[in-house]
């Protein structure tokens, strides 16, 4: 049974209701099932809520529904308080940023004049546009001198969806819609994508609707996750985190698939992670120094740091007199936007049992082991801890 | 314009005024008699030319203007499950053969004059081209795109305008090109109706068993629709938009 109480996320009681779907259904002519089903789910501002779900499962014509790309059968949307029919359907849809699978851009239109479609249909002067233009190409790294006048067939499929983006910022809406935005790009450059598109939504702030078929995708740019079943119904409705330690009985456990548990790691970033102290060596130490810190310690390895507190080795502590050995390098410590599932996975390839984190200048900041790892996982999946955290680094 | 292209375009009015030397220096080196004379002065050919043309030029803009204002209904959400038995009307146009048509036309409406009712036969006859690739061209533009453009709240008339008519030009010019050829050819048969152009001068060749004349005739309809052809090529090559 599907639990539309879920409907309201806990952890998000300051924030402002930017969306509200209320009692939302969308029934075709013909079809006995609807394609969406009284449905109501509040969206709250400034976040990324994604609609995850299996196609046909009416996450996409939900999204529709907001912009009136669809109208509904019954039921209503509210935007920022106020019903969406109290305005014509194209003044509404300049207020809301719009961007599907592949961009839509427009191939006989330039760069610049597809991103400055929504200015220029609010009426803004050419000056404002062209400055606007040049700024939003800026913001998705693109360069304006080079890319500005191209057509939309010279760029990547990476770039198209970039300028899509831009696009779809145009007129700085404070709500955008993005229908499968990186369904159509490669793994690698999804990814990348996928973090830049994190690091322009940390500084625009927009409420954004994010629809994917791809659970994955759906965890990482999600602040909320609305789990689609069949016919537009909710699932689950919650925070990455949350959706993770205890998804809904069923379908939900189902979609998520195996793994949660490491699919959790990649939740947390290790910035927010406290980490155990670790037994440490100046590079510039005399072996007496050495000697004495290796048998202070009950740890088989001492970390060396080089200049600026950076770490540069690993110095094995071996024998019943603990004698230190040979130093062994260390190539690429953890940053802190590294994920708990990148320290796994570094671990694991270099086939050790902790790795060295530095912060964002380089510095020493603690070491992760496999010992922390395990801890993490087994605390938050029994308090399943509010989402705040994850919400505040997004 | 690199030379490549400059080549291209050059090419076609070589030859045809090479075609058009020859047969001025074969019509010239052969006596003529005075039923000859007649149909071979250059005065004679000029208005039968211009006639031609004319006749051409207004059959052409009728077609336009019925037929891709029709292919924009038709392709409007709405009239979906006209569009096909419209095009079967039109079909039915193209597959009775001109000459039946024309005939056909006269006999039906013998208040209209020769010229309305070769304008009337004619466009029916070249509609077809015109308005099935409106309707190709504007059904081949990327559904993603439109509803794009409609998402980022440009109105639907906007939309027709300006994403869905300039992706479709270069289909829908494709088919005015066809149309203007087939118009130029069966503009020839106006003749047997009394409305004038080239064909005059092939049937005068034809009643009066002057070979001579009945080539030149022949000759200078298939120069002209030629010339008609790469024109309308040098149009489709300007007029598609940039991008595309």
């Amino acid at each position: 049974m599907p639990d539309v109480t879920r409907g309201t996320p806990e952890g998000g009681a300051a924030d402002r209701t930017m969306i509200r779907l209320d009692a939302l259904t969308k029934r075709y002519p013909g079809q006995s099932e609807a394609a969406v089903d009284a449905l109501t789910l509040d969206i709250p501002a400034g976040h990324i809520v994604t609609f995850v779900g299996p196609s046909g499962c009416g996450k996409t014509t939900t999204m529709k529904l907001i912009n009136r790309l669809i109208e509904p059968t019954s039921g209503r949307v509210h935007l920022d308080g106020r019903d969406v029919t109290e305005v014509p359907a194209p003044q509404l849809r300049r207020r809301i940023g719009y961007t599907i699978q592949q961009g839509g851009l427009f191939p006989h239109r330039t760069v610049a004049d597809n991103i400055a479609t929504v200015p220029r249909l609010l009426g803004w002067d050419r000056r404002r546009v062209g400055e606007r233009v040049d700024e939003l190409l800026h913001l998705v790294g693109l360069d304006p001198k080079t890319y500005r006048r191209r057509y939309p067939k010279q760029l990547s499929g990476g770039q198209q969806q970039r300028v899509g983006v831009a696009r779809a910022l145009g007129g700085d809406p404070q709500v955008m819609l993005m229908d499968e935005p990186f369904g159509a790009i490669d793994p690698l450059n999804r990814e990348a994508l996928q973090n830049e598109f994190l690091r322009i939504q940390a500084a625009v702030r927009k409420t954004i609707v994010f629809v994917t078929h791809d659970m994955d995708e759906a965890i990482k740019m999600g602040d909320r996750i609305a789990i689609f079943g069949d016919n537009g119904r909710v699932l689950q409705y919650d925070t990455p985190e949350r959706i993770l330690a205890d998804p809904a009985e069923g379908f939900v456990t189902e979609f998520i698939g195996s793994g949660a548990s490491v699919r959790r790691l990649s939740l947390t970033r290790l910035e927010s992670v406290v980490l155990p102290d670790w037994p440490t060596v100046e590079e510039t130490s005399d072996g007496e120094t050495l000697r004495a810190a290796a048998r202070g310690s009950d740890r088989d390895y001492l970390l060396v740091l080089g200049d600026g507190r950076r770490p540069v080795g690993w110095l094995p502590v071996t024998g019943e007199d603990r004698r230190p050995g040979e130093r062994l390098p260390l190539l690429s410590p953890l940053g802190p936007r590294d994920s708990l599932f990148d320290a796994l996975d570094h671990m694991l390839t270099v086939n050790a049992s902790a790795a060295a984190v530095v912060d964002g200048d380089g510095r020493y900041r603690g070491v992760v082991e496999m010992d922390t790892l395990r801890e993490l996982i087994n605390t938050r999946a029994a308090g399943a801890p509010s989402s705040s955290d994850h919400l505040q680094e997004a | 314009m690199p030379t490549r292209l400059l080549l291209r375009y050059a090419l076609t009015p070589l030859c045809l005024g090479l075609v058009l030397l020859v047969l001025a220096l074969y019509v010239s080196s052969q006596p003529r008699d005075l039923i000859e004379e007649r149909s071979l002065n250059s005065e004679y050919l000029i208005s039968r030319t211009v006639k031609h043309l004319e006749l051409t030029g207004v059959v052409t803009a009728f077609i336009l203007a019925v037929a891709i204002p029709l292919g924009v209904l038709l392709t409007r959400r709405w009239a979906r499950h006209v569009s096909g038995p419209v095009l079967a009307l039109a079909s039915i146009g193209q597959a009775i053969p001109s000459l039946g048509l024309i005939v056909l036309l006269t006999v039906a409406f013998v208040s209209l004059g020769v010229n309305q009712i070769a304008v009337i036969a004619f466009v029916l006859y070249g509609i077809l081209p015109v308005l099935r690739n409106t309707i190709a061209g504007l059904r081949q533009v990327d559904r993603s795109v439109v509803e794009s453009a409609l998402g980022m709240g440009m109105t639907p008339r906007a939309v027709l305008w300006r994403i869905e008519l300039p992706l479709a030009v270069p289909v829908m010019l494709a088919g005015v090109r066809t149309a203007l050829v087939i118009t130029v050819g069966t503009v020839a048969l106006g003749t047997f109706i009394g409305a004038g152009g080239l064909g005059d001068v092939i049937s005068n060749g034809i009643s009066s068993s002057r070979n001579l004349v009945l080539v030149t005739g022949s000759v200078l309809v298939a120069v002209l629709a030629l010339l008609i052809d790469w024109l309308a090529g040098i149009a489709e090559d300007f007029l598609r938009p940039r991008g595309l």
